[in-house]
């Protein structure tokens, strides 16, 4: 018990040292951006008086450290300051993006999960035939070919050429604003409220920007999972398996893959807090009012709170998923515990 | 890649998407509404008084009423907007307006000169971005109440605390700070003495033909018709989606997905060629692309040196191999269209001239220079045929490619060398780009006027002068002249080299039609925008 509480401690402290960090290091690298934010805030035309008026209004022209002293205390009431872009508090807006983000993620890691694992171990027990070189150089391509050129080709492909599917955007004109926001997902929101024609409709604009996330993850995902399985192939157990008779199917799911998907957990994890990091380019070219948009213009507005407030947040989810994947380790697996 | 077994499962899957709603999907935009394609994440307040940028101005000019807007069928006089007539006393230093009868704001409440005088107050006390284009004629916080008054509903008294052109006061108030707001409804939502700032940066409260309903940041706006307007409008509904690529608004164009693109590049444009379907809308805007030479540097201080850049530049080859249809070549600090602008070109590409004024500069074996710029199409582009030009001539320039707001910082901080850069008009009045690209009162790091002439180190008192002088001059056509002879003294002397003047692109898809774009911002006009 003891042992299990110094643990619970450590990585508290662990955890609180890298939000810390992570906090100090985003707040310095924004203040030191050639960028005056009075500019960004007033525009390139506003005249000395205004500009020297609103930098002291803002305490811009306080010492650094004092400006961080100040961050850190709303911080710690939870208050991460206005976002000059969108005039709403940082967190109300990170409230209201995120979930486009989470909504996107979680379809495209859902997807690519179900591909690339049994992909992964297709070319792991095929190994060296026509079956797994093209395993190989499928997700090869989807980690080599940039996601913007990824998901213009699927635009100009299933939108423009094929007209399977619709283009950018989170849902059709005719049906923006309908569904009362719940969850922040509007699939979800427009199921449970029974807007179905909205649902349908959302969620034909959810498969391209979700297939798209879901190919350039996949092809991670299919690749770590058959350098896993080409090492428990290995094992001694297997072969002592094969010696008893058992069937292939029973060898590669039951042995093989009941040995890796513990180190899977990690890979997938990890996988998803990247695609919760906010897909940048992806929520662009779709127009997908999501925390990587919201982060994205924040930056080229150099809207600073938003910036930090959006990293702070992608910085926590990533920590936690962290923590997650090693929890989740410790419980499988009795070695590590 | 395509194989037979890809193409059975899509075929397969096609009727399936069409049930659930794909139809619907790509179906034409619905009657009523006129959705547009258009990058909006420039906004930052919809507050007549706080709003500065491109698109915010944009939708305020739909929603909101002025004293007075610009002719800009002859671009040199105002008309009456919410205002029916005014007068001037002889002195020049009193402006009685007499408002129109009628007019309704969207909440209903009639718009009377209360609430212009209201507003015009307002602007002053908050004394935000535009602010100045208010406060530049002496007024402030202690003396606007006594000297923008409303004796009457019917009655708008403006007094003047000095001389300055009545034509140059009418046409500041024709900007878009001008927008006169619903006093009563503002004053509803004012909290901790913000005069209603807070709550007007997100909502309007004008006598336009729309009011907006929604606007989510960098994701869309929408607007409705204001039901008290007099203007009928062609679409009850106007729906701007944040599209930023520009590659995205043409394919959503050409499928009926949007009805209107505005954000269309050059090579966009090459692909509608043809395509009798797409209306293709072009005007010229008040926003020139300049070069920027920083007199602060010693090898940049001579006129020589900024002749011999001016005589190299392929003015010809960057408008029509760049930026055909988008931009359009022009020499002058004052865009066409605004009043008093010249439309002459003096300068052309001539190798062997600039080669020899660079050698009348001291430096005939040219020198090395940076340029910074904004790191985005067309001026990546732009920059790098201009480099190649500057080449041939002997000055080596390393281009300094940035993020728009990192560019101005370094200009506003007098950083920079060479800067190829961006300048908009604050208002239609030539004044706006004469005091930018002109004056420099104070050369000194706390001089009170910081644009452009004072970020270039371009100290010219004579020049300065005259456009003091200019905004004096009541006399009309005696200070159109002081503007063109400031334009012919400017290109001989200035350090700026004068490229080129945008063009407003908008692209109508099939059947739409009535958009009307103005030279700047708040004079692009919706309400008549309709759909066969």
């Amino acid at each position: 018990m003891n042992g299990r509480l110094r643990t619970l401690a450590a990585t508290t402290v662990s955890v609180l040292i890298t939000l810390f960090g992570l906090t100090v290091v985003t707040f310095f690298i924004g203040r030191v951006m050639p960028i005056d934010p009075i500019v960004a805030i007033l525009g390139d035309h506003a005249p000395p008086d205004v500009v020297a008026r609103v930098r002291i209004e803002l305490g811009l022209n306080r010492p650094l450290w004092y400006q961080f002293w100040i961050f850190f205390r709303n911080l710690l009431h939870l208050d991460l300051g206005r976002s000059v872009m969108t005039t709403h508090p940082v967190l109300q807006d990170i409230g209201r993006y995120f979930p486009a983000t989470f909504e996107l993620a979680t379809a495209a890691m859902i997807v690519a999960a179900l591909i690339g694992v049994p992909l992964g171990v297709l070319a792991a027990v095929r190994q060296g035939t026509r079956t797994d070189h093209m395993v190989r150089v499928f997700s090869l391509a989807g980690s080599s070919i940039p996601v913007f050129m990824l998901a213009m080709l699927s635009l100009v492909v299933f939108y423009a050429a094929l007209g399977w599917l619709p283009g950018t955007g989170q849902v059709s004109v005719v049906y923006d604003g309908i569904v009362p926001r719940i969850t922040g997902m509007l699939v979800i929101d427009a199921a449970i409220t029974g807007h179905w024609n909205t649902f349908y409709n959302a969620l034909l604009h959810l498969i391209q920007p979700a297939l798209v996330l879901a190919y350039f993850s996949m092809a991670y995902i299919t690749r770590m999972t058959r350098g896993f399985m080409l090492d428990a192939l290995r094992g001694e157990y297997i072969t002592t398996a094969r010696a008893k008779g058992l069937s292939t199917a029973r060898i590669v799911w039951r042995h093989a893959f009941g040995n890796i998907w513990v180190q899977l957990i990690t890979v997938l994890a990890l996988t998803y807090a990247g695609l919760l990091e906010g897909a940048v380019v992806t929520e662009t070219v779709f127009s997908w009012p999501g925390l990587g948009q919201y982060l994205t213009n924040s930056l080229l507005n150099a809207d600073m709170n938003a910036v930090l407030g959006s990293t702070l947040v992608i910085g926590v989810i990533y920590v936690f998923l962290n923590l997650l994947a090693d929890v989740l380790y410790r419980m499988m697996d009795p070695r590590v515990r | 890649m395509l194989t037979r077994r890809s193409v059975l499962a899509a075929s397969a899957a096609s009727p399936i998407l069409a049930s659930l709603g794909a139809d619907e999907a790509f179906a034409a935009t619905p009657k009523g509404i006129a959705v547009m394609g258009k990058q909006i994440d420039d906004i930052v307040a919809f507050d007549p008084a706080q709003s500065y940028e491109f698109t915010d101005n944009e939708v305020d000019g739909n929603c909101y009423n002025k004293l007075v807007t610009p002719d800009l069928t002859t671009g040199t006089t105002v008309v009456g907007d919410a205002a029916e007539s005014w007068t001037v006393s002889p002195d020049g230093l009193t402006i009685t307006f007499k408002m129109k009868p009628g007019i309704k704001f969207a909440s209903g409440n009639e718009l009377t000169a209360h609430d212009a005088a209201f507003s015009l107050q307002r602007v002053v006390k908050l004394n935000l971005t535009p602010g100045f284009i208010v406060t530049q004629f002496g007024y402030t916080k202690d003396n606007v109440e006594k000297l923008i008054t409303a004796p009457d509903p019917t009655t708008l008294k403006m007094v003047l605390p000095k001389q300055v052109a009545t034509s140059f006061l009418m046409f500041c108030l024709s900007a878009n700070v001008g927008c006169i707001v619903d006093r009563a409804t503002v004053m509803s939502h004012a909290k901790n003495g913000d005069l209603g700032n807070d709550w007007l940066k997100t909502h309007t409260a004008g006598s336009g033909p729309y009011q907006l309903i929604s606007w989510v940041a960098s994701d869309h706006v929408i607007l409705e018709a204001n039901p008290h307007a007099a203007v009928k409008v062609g679409c009850n509904r106007i729906v701007i989606k944040h599209i930023p690529e520009p590659a995205s608004q043409l394919l959503q164009l050409e499928h009926g997905s949007i009805d209107i693109a505005r954000d269309l590049l050059s090579e966009n444009l090459k692909q509608l060629k043809g395509k009798a379907d797409f209306t293709v809308l072009t005007s010229g805007q008040a926003t020139s692309v300049y070069i920027g030479m920083n007199m602060g540097k010693p090898h940049l201080n001579k006129t020589e040196v900024h002749q011999a850049m001016k005589w190299a530049v392929d003015y010809e080859g960057i408008a029509k191999n760049i930026v055909p249809g988008t931009y359009e070549i022009a020499q002058n600090f004052l865009p066409a269209g605004l009043p008093g602008a010249l439309t002459d070109m003096p300068f052309k590409r001539d190798v062997a001239k600039a080669k020899q004024l660079l050698a009348q500069a001291g430096y005939p074996k040219g020198f090395s220079v940076t340029m910074d710029h904004i790191a985005a199409a067309p001026y990546n582009d732009i920059a790098q045929a201009v480099q190649a030009n500057l080449k041939d001539i002997g000055i080596d320039v390393k281009l300094l490619p940035a993020q728009a707001k990192q560019v101005f910082t370094k200009m506003r901080a007098r950083q920079h060398e060479l800067i190829l850069s961006v300048w908009g008009s604050d208002y239609f009045d030539p004044n706006s780009n004469a005091q930018a690209f002109c004056a420099d009162p104070n050369d000194a790091n706390n001089s009170k006027l910081q644009i452009l002439a004072w970020r270039c180190h371009f100290y010219n008192p004579p020049l300065t002068k005259m456009v003091e002088d200019a905004v004096k001059e009541l006399d009309g056509a005696k200070r159109i002249a002081m503007y063109q002879d400031m334009q012919r003294q400017f290109r001989q002397i200035a350090p700026f080299a004068m490229l080129l003047q945008q063009n407003a692109v908008a692209v109508l898809g099939k059947g739409v039609s009535g958009l009307k774009i103005g030279p700047m911002p708040d004079y692009t006009k919706y309400a008549d925008i309709r759909k066969a």
